[in-house]
């Protein structure tokens, strides 16, 4: 009697391991895991919402899409080391290319897509303080001397590490030298009062421990983190900052295990529908629709963007000379900070 | 006992080591040798490469300092904790003493989420300590409050069971000698307690090495300045370097076995001399 309470308790308990595993569900419907970037909560709650009606409209299969989010490329190593998701969001390309490189995403993932596989563009702005005391307008401007900038480290975070390239190619961009730009960071860095982990870290040390004169902050998070405040900061946009670029991409490996695959590829293709690029442009994420473009124009003023190609021959270049151990990066805070 | 050896009056001796040993190995050896291989899937000059750099030195020697200073301010306020929770009775007792475990229950984000809040120039505390020039936050002095928060239980439930067991009456007797005070804490109370205190210590500062989701909230992670090495070690997990995050984490861990073997040693010395 007891050994058979057992075996039933043990049976209820594999089945239920097991059934996420092997995907197994009625036909009707479907589950999805989609491991996303930190400050994409809000975006994707209001798109799956359409999507899955829309799905079930289509396809009369029911879809529940569960989210996960944290830093970039953490959700990558979560990926890799095993994390079942069906379509990956991630700030930086190398984040994604991590996973292919993990044999888990086909080679040539980017091409399945349009538009590289980057569905909507951003950039990198700054927050400042009511009334902008410290009149920052321009790069140039986070280096003077008492000007505190708050930004995430580069080592961990995709905002800190476009904002560290916007920051270098500020320089060079504008005909400045390497030797040029190599001063301005170092200088810019060494202003740092508090280098959190990660992009929503650092919005909650600017905004509400009130530390730093500056936020350096993707464009969507300076909106959130404006609108939160109450007044209390201002979103500036500098004259030149960098072009970030989001890619997306269907999980191969994941898929083909779930048999997810047709419904992961829907839900990226709809990400570029007229209908999704408004709610993309709504929640302050750059629209690549034309027409959606068009109509959004005022809420992102026409700054000069540059790409990291312009800065770099690749990501590989730009981790090997920026962000990998002993690199200019580190080199800034050799010798101890300030 | 000095019959440990051969001491099998209680039954099961093999089923419980055998369990012991099973167990010990699945928790605790096999996901340390593990880390330890996978640094070791690097070349020495890779190895030494990857965990003596100059921001990764500074990292060690922030994490051991801070652990060791937390460790110590620990252990004097643990003490004071423990004595008041044993020796006196007064209202909200109990209270007290639950509330003692709560920085062990709490998960440690949240610790070092109100403390940098407290702390930070416009919190409660921060905004007073500010004009003082004590930067509450941010700074090393952060580290070490919020390890000294999450030290304190470790002291002061190892001290709380060897205080109760002290008789009074010994400081009754000392005292009926002519001991004044001073001389009955240090003739008579430290020796008895000092094991105890060691152990402390000892466990204090191991949870002060190892500890990650509080600091990184409240140190700003400044590479040289605030960066302890468990926040270099993420750092390096996030790009990717496995390898070099294991050799890093093996560091450590040879750090703090070598720590505690020293105390378990002194531990042992003490306990022998009391």
């Amino acid at each position: 009697m007891k050994f058979a309470h057992i075996m039933v308790f043990l049976g209820v308990v594999t089945l239920s391991v097991l059934s996420p595993i092997t995907g197994y569900s009625d036909s009707r419907s479907l589950e999805l895991l989609h491991v996303s970037y930190d400050t994409t909560r809000e975006l994707f709650r209001a798109i799956n919402q359409i999507f899955v009606a829309k799905y079930q409209e289509d396809t009369g299969i029911t879809l529940s899409i569960k989210q996960s989010h944290g830093g970039s490329a953490s959700q990558a190593r979560a990926v890799i080391d095993g994390l079942g998701a069906d379509l990956v969001t991630l700030a930086l390309w190398p984040d994604v290319d991590a996973i292919r490189k993990a044999g888990l995403i086909a080679p040539g993932w980017e091409t399945r897509l349009p538009h590289r596989s980057v569905p909507w563009t951003s950039t990198i702005v700054f927050v400042v303080r009511k009334g902008n005391p410290k009149s920052i307008r321009d790069w140039p401007d986070l280096v003077r001397p008492g000007i505190e900038v708050v930004v995430p480290s580069p080592k961990t975070s995709g905002n800190g590490k476009l904002a560290f390239l916007a920051a270098w190619g500020s320089v060079t961009e504008r005909r400045g030298t390497e030797q040029e730009a190599r001063e301005f960071v170092s200088k810019l860095y060494r202003q740092v009062p508090v280098l959190d982990s990660g992009a929503r870290a650092s919005t909650v040390t600017f905004a509400q421990r009130e530390i730093g004169d500056v936020h350096l902050t993707w464009e969507n998070e300076a909106h959130w983190e404006v609108a939160e405040a109450r007044g209390e900061l201002e979103l500036l946009h500098p004259p030149i900052s960098i072009l970030a670029e989001p890619t997306v991409a269907v999980v191969d490996a994941n898929v083909e295990r779930r048999g997810t695959r047709k419904a992961a590829q829907a839900y990226l293709e709809f990400l570029y529908s007229t209908e999704a690029q408004e709610i993309i442009a709504q929640h302050f994420y750059r629209p690549r629709n034309a027409e959606v473009q068009q109509r959004f124009a005022a809420a992102f003023p026409a700054i000069r963007l540059f790409t990291v190609r312009d800065i770099a021959r690749d990501w590989g270049e730009v981790h090997e000379k920026f962000f990998a151990d002993g690199a200019l990066f580190d080199q800034i805070y050799q010798g101890g900070a300030r | 006992m000095t019959q440990v050896g051969n001491a099998r009056v209680l039954p099961g001796f093999q089923t419980a080591l055998g369990y012991t040993i099973v167990y010990l190995t699945a928790i605790v050896l096999v996901p340390l040798s593990a880390c330890v291989l996978k640094a070791f899937s690097l070349s020495w000059e890779e190895f030494a490469a990857a965990v003596w750099t100059p921001r990764a030195r500074a990292a060690y020697a922030l994490s051991l300092g801070t652990s060791l200073v937390a460790a110590g301010v620990s252990v004097a306020l643990g003490t004071l904790i423990a004595w008041v929770l044993v020796r006196y009775e007064f209202f909200g007792k109990r209270l007290l003493d639950a509330l003692v475990d709560l920085p062990l229950a709490l998960p440690t984000a949240v610790a070092g989420l109100v403390y940098s809040s407290l702390y930070a120039k416009n919190g409660w505390l921060g905004r007073y300590l500010a004009p003082l020039g004590i930067q509450g936050a941010y700074s090393r002095l952060a580290i070490v409050l919020v390890l000294v928060f999450l030290g304190i239980p470790f002291v002061v439930r190892t001290v709380q069971s060897v205080l109760a067991d002290l008789d009074a009456e010994w400081e009754e007797a000392a005292a009926s000698l002519g001991a004044s005070w001073g001389q009955r804490i240090a003739w008579v109370i430290v020796p008895s307690i000092l094991p105890a205190l060691i152990t402390g210590f000892a466990l204090a500062f191991a949870r002060g090495l190892g500890e990650y989701g509080s600091v990184v909230f409240v140190s700003g992670n400044l590479p040289f300045k605030t960066e302890i090495a468990p926040v270099l070690i993420v750092a390096s997990l996030e790009s990717f370097h496995y390898a070099e995050a294991a050799a890093m984490g093996t560091v450590l861990l040879a750090a703090s076995l070598g720590m505690l073997l020293l105390i378990n040693r002194l531990e042992r010395w003490s306990s022998r001399r009391g």
